[in-house]
């Protein structure tokens, strides 16, 4: 057993010097009926010869996104991450390291969610950004219940245009922790709908931008029709690559903004794992959920970086703590810091002027088809068309000629009425080939 | 002096100056300092080459940026070497020992990595058609069934993220069972002082109030005490097994026994699950839920702070309730139950927004066939082996704090031996630094006084063991020899000495901002 370095000279020369007999004398503490005396029904060991088989065996029966023509987007991407991010992140002081209690010896790390914070919150328009979340969508439910920390209320308006999982998971979540959840009807542009169910028990009001439908909006108005309700606004984004070119959420009045970080650095991974972005306002640091990275110094006056403003965290406050949270999704974050750093402003302005051409391509293309309608008025890389039938059997009909045609509305939201409506994204990876495939595709379809 | 052919010195000069010697660049030798990305020069460059984009962006509506983006962006090379200098302040496991109790550091295998990465996992979207993941589907069905066999349990949620977002499943599979059942006055859960931070918080978390069991003098459970406050107003009882001194708890099956009587469930902590799989089912204990960190048993790396994995095994009684999405076998294979209606109407919500840690199903599967069940169960007997053996080994010099019997997978010390010294338990974790190893978990749990919680897991080899237990026991002899100034000062050797925590907290600056455009900051300066 290769992970194992004992052997059985080592084990009854260390229980001689415990002084038990076997290693089941270790076990007298478990009550007897509950002692296993065999391994349970499962494979004995295997080599990696057998894992690897195993395992590749499973990936093949899988249509990876690199395989021919993919549009699917709705809030997961994919992009072309930067060999040198996948080589880094493996490095074993990153790869093989705790959450960094100990600073002194965990400068890398700290120093990375110093410079991640910075980048986040530069991106988000934001004054402060935590050391990451799970993901976008339980970042979501955590502003969610900060809003509620913040305002002392209990109500949160969910736009329409919010990812159907975001508002699911928001919902289930702070609804446990006691708000009352109010989400608006689905619509591709729904985003201003929110203002009439703005009042004075509003502790929050979430748009996203650009939206599951992929609208892109300026939340400006939203802002201040909250603010002078006494409610914050929460923005979200689930493609942060759009963050490049389009006005950030702070410029436009967000008090908390949130994103799903996983097109830079992180990849597909069949959903998980991915990482949440979350930056608030300043004034609102000491109600954030999360780990934080703040600077300081060392015993000679050298500058440092340890975990601060713990008093918020489980560790110390148990329950008073201002959220369960005990990791952050550190790797992932160092991943997304390596991927920002090599593109830097430039690089992503760039790549998001590359995705909305390749998206502007797509939309026009899909307009082209009869049948066919493209529903969204303003979009950065995904847009939503209408087609004739059904969006998920069409979806199905095109994985079977080997492209992967977008998501369904009806996956994401079955009771909307939308099951005719179908999200497609375009990233720098799609290629006009790829298009054109789709194209014929659909039009041979769309035909009847 | 010994020179070579062409007058190189191939042997130390004796007179080379020694300690006090400063570098005249302020570095230290191979250990490089490493400025922040902001503090470049190359705010507009990029390490990435893209195509031209294609012209015109009036379907955004105006939204443009008004101003750039204004991050650094770094050429490759330079990329490399900032994050590799970086690294080389971090301490890691495949360093040295890394003896943190409660966080299980063990091995990391790397043909988990290898695998993770196939295209088929790494490139595989959360949302394609279910014809083009089935692949994906049935490993997420064998690491299901996996990890019911291991724990005895019939059903398992998989979506969780991390240890501390599965309590939070299995509280609120735990609440809507109640509600379900018209008990909606239980509005207490029960947990042990020496439980993990977030077992109250998560309790709190969803809106219940937070009681405490007492402990035995022997570090159980207080079976007394546990009795008298089973009412009828308690949801749940919140029960670490090992529990966090590193004991198992002997009465367990009494404690299940106890709370079903009283109509709560028995949701256990399963952090600790990684010293007893194999040889015990927590589905035998009478568990109702539990969950089981990824990252911990089944070897998934700590990435520096996540990503985890903790999916949650459930009982009969919750198994309705588990949050969407689930894997089914459908008639023409696989498909997912994604929507809280039809065969999914008591589900209790939804957990993310996909279907869970991926990433890391696939490296625990990896692991898992690896050691198969008789690894498995080895691995837990080697690591509760090499905690007894520390024990055994220190407790002559350093007081444990449960002396008696056996420990499980980690061995517990209290500050009782360092009394008089002058040296506190956080003088002697950070002089562990010096001696090349991570510190252990200090002041946890919060029963034992200046406790120091140490956990070694199976993938010690005997002499580093030794290495460690002969290192952790000539600090011991420094302390008691009235070596204080080794410790109070400590760490000497790490790349930085003692940090301000206190000056961090008070002036909380967490990003980089220039003190005008160009210009770095004034760094803190310590009052």
């Amino acid at each position: 057993m290769r992970y194992l370095p004992l052997d059985a000279a080592d084990r009854r020369h260390m229980l001689g010097v415990i002084g038990a007999a076997s290693a089941d004398d270790l076990f007298a503490d478990v009550p007897l009926p509950a002692r296993l005396s065999a391994p349970v029904d499962l494979p004995r060991h295997a080599g990696e010869i057998e894992v690897e088989r195993e395992l590749s065996a499973l990936a093949a029966l899988n249509r990876p996104a690199g395989a021919g023509p993919f549009f699917c987007g709705a809030g997961a991407y994919r992009h072309q991450v930067p060999a040198t991010v996948d080589h880094l992140i493996q490095r074993s002081e990153f790869l093989t390291s705790y959450t960094p209690y100990q600073p002194e010896i965990a400068q890398g790390t700290l120093q990375v969610l110093f410079e991640f914070q910075t980048q986040v919150a530069a991106l988000l328009g934001m004054e402060v950004a935590n050391a990451s979340l799970y993901d976008g969508s339980t970042a979501c439910a955590e502003a969610v219940m900060m809003s509620r920390r913040v305002t002392r209320r209990r109500k949160a308006v969910l736009s329409g245009g919010l990812h159907p999982h975001y508002a699911a998971v928001t919902a289930t979540i702070a609804t446990a922790e006691g708000m009352e959840i109010a989400r608006r009807p689905a619509a591709v542009d729904a985003e201003a709908d929110v203002l009439a169910a703005i009042d004075s028990e509003t502790a929050c009001v979430v748009v996203q931008t650009p939206n599951v439908f992929g609208t892109v909006t300026d939340v400006t108005a939203i802002a201040a029709a909250a603010h002078a309700a006494g409610a914050l606004l929460v923005v979200v984004t689930t493609e942060v690559v759009a963050l490049g070119l389009l006005k950030p959420p702070g410029e436009m009045g967000a008090d908390i903004a949130v994103a799903e970080g996983q097109s830079l650095g992180v990849g597909l991974n069949f959903g998980g794992p991915y990482v949440g972005l979350f930056a608030c306002r300043e004034k609102f640091v000491r109600q954030m959920p999360g780990r934080l990275c703040g600077e300081t110094v060392d015993a000679e006056g050298r500058r440092g970086f340890v975990l601060t403003l713990s008093t918020r965290e489980q560790h110390i406050r148990r329950e008073k703590a201002t959220s369960n949270i005990c990791t952050n999704s550190g790797l992932c974050a160092l991943a997304f810091s390596i991927h920002m750093t090599l593109l830097g402003g430039t690089g992503l302005r760039r790549l998001a002027e590359v995705n909305h051409g390749r998206a502007r391509t797509l939309a026009k293309a899909l307009g082209a088809v009869p049948g066919i309608e493209v529903l969204t008025p303003r979009f950065f890389n995904e847009v939503a068309v209408r087609v004739p039938g059904s969006a998920a059997s069409l979806v199905e009909a095109l994985a079977g000629e080997g492209i992967l045609a977008g998501v369904p509305v009806s996956r994401l939201d079955p009771s909307a009425g939308l099951d005719d409506v179908l999200l497609l994204a375009a990233t720098e990876t799609t290629t006009a080939a790829d298009i054109d495939s789709l194209v014929v595709a659909l039009s041979r379809r769309t035909r009847g | 002096m010994s020179l070579n052919s062409v007058g190189r010195p191939t042997r130390p000069v004796s007179d080379a100056p020694g300690a006090g010697f400063a570098s005249l660049s302020g570095g230290r030798g191979l250990l490089q300092d490493e400025a922040l990305i902001f503090e470049r020069s190359s705010w507009t460059g990029t390490g990435v080459d893209l195509p031209e984009p294609e012209a015109g962006t009036e379907d955004l509506g105006g939204l443009v940026r008004a101003e750039p983006l204004r991050l650094p962006g770094l050429s490759e090379p330079e990329t490399v070497r900032h994050y590799v200098r970086l690294s080389q302040k971090n301490h890691a496991i495949d360093l040295a020992l890394y003896p943190l109790g409660s966080c299980t550091m063990k091995h990391n295998p790397r043909l988990n990595e290898k695998l993770a990465r196939l295209p088929g996992f790494a490139d595989l979207h959360p949302l394609a058609p279910v014809s083009a993941v089935q692949g994906a589907l049935a490993l997420m069905d064998r690491l299901a069934h996996w990890l019911k066999t291991l724990t005895g349990m019939p059903a398992v949620a998989l979506s969780p993220k991390a240890g501390a977002h599965g309590e939070l499943c299995g509280l609120l599979a735990i609440r809507a069972a109640h509600a379900a059942h018209g008990q909606t006055q239980r509005r207490l859960v029960l947990t042990p002082t020496s439980a993990h931070g977030t077992n109250p918080a998560t309790a709190a978390f969803v809106g219940y109030d937070v009681m405490e069991i007492g402990q035995t003098a022997d570090g159980r459970v207080d079976l007394a005490d546990l009795a008298a406050k089973l009412t009828d107003e308690v949801a749940a009882i919140m029960v670490t097994n090992p529990n966090t001194c590193g004991l198992f708890e002997r009465d367990i099956l009494e404690i299940s026994r106890l709370t079903h009587a009283a109509g709560a469930y028995f949701y256990c902590d399963g952090a600790n699950f990684n010293a007893i799989v194999g040889r015990v089912r927590p589905g035998d204990l009478g568990v109702d839920a539990m969950h089981i960190n990824l990252h911990k048993t089944f070897s998934t790396p700590h990435g520096g702070g996540g990503p985890g994995s903790g999916p949650v095994v459930l009982s009969e009684a919750l198994a309705p309730f588990a949050p969407t999405p689930w894997v089914v076998h459908g008639e023409d294979g696989f498909r997912l139950a994604e929507e809280t209606e039809a065969e999914a109407a008591q589900a209790f919500g939804r957990m993310t927004a996909f279907h869970g840690q991926m990433g890391m199903f696939v490296r625990a599967y990896a692991y898992m066939l690896s050691h198969g069940a008789d690894g498995l169960r080895q691995a837990a007997e080697d690591a509760v082996l090499n905690a007894n053996y520390i024990k055994a080994r220190l407790s002559g010099v350093m007081s444990a704090a449960f002396p008696d019997g056996p420990c499980m997978h980690e061995a517990l010390f209290d500050d009782r031996w360092l009394e008089g010294t002058g040296v506190t338990t956080l003088d002697f974790a950070k002089a562990m630094i010096d001696e090349g190893f991570h510190p252990m978990t200090m002041y946890f749990p919060l029963v034992v006084h200046g406790a120091m919680l140490i956990e070694p897991t199976e993938s010690e080899s005997l002499a580093e063991l030794d290495r460690f237990c002969d290192a952790l026991l000539g600090l011991a002899g420094a302390a008691l020899a009235g070596d204080v100034d080794r410790f109070t000062s400590a760490p000497h050797l790490a790349p930085l000495r003692r940090l301000d925590e206190t000056l961090a907290a008070r002036k909380p600056r967490l990003t980089w901002r220039p003190a005008e455009p160009g210009v770095a900051p004034a760094p803190l300066a310590a009052e």
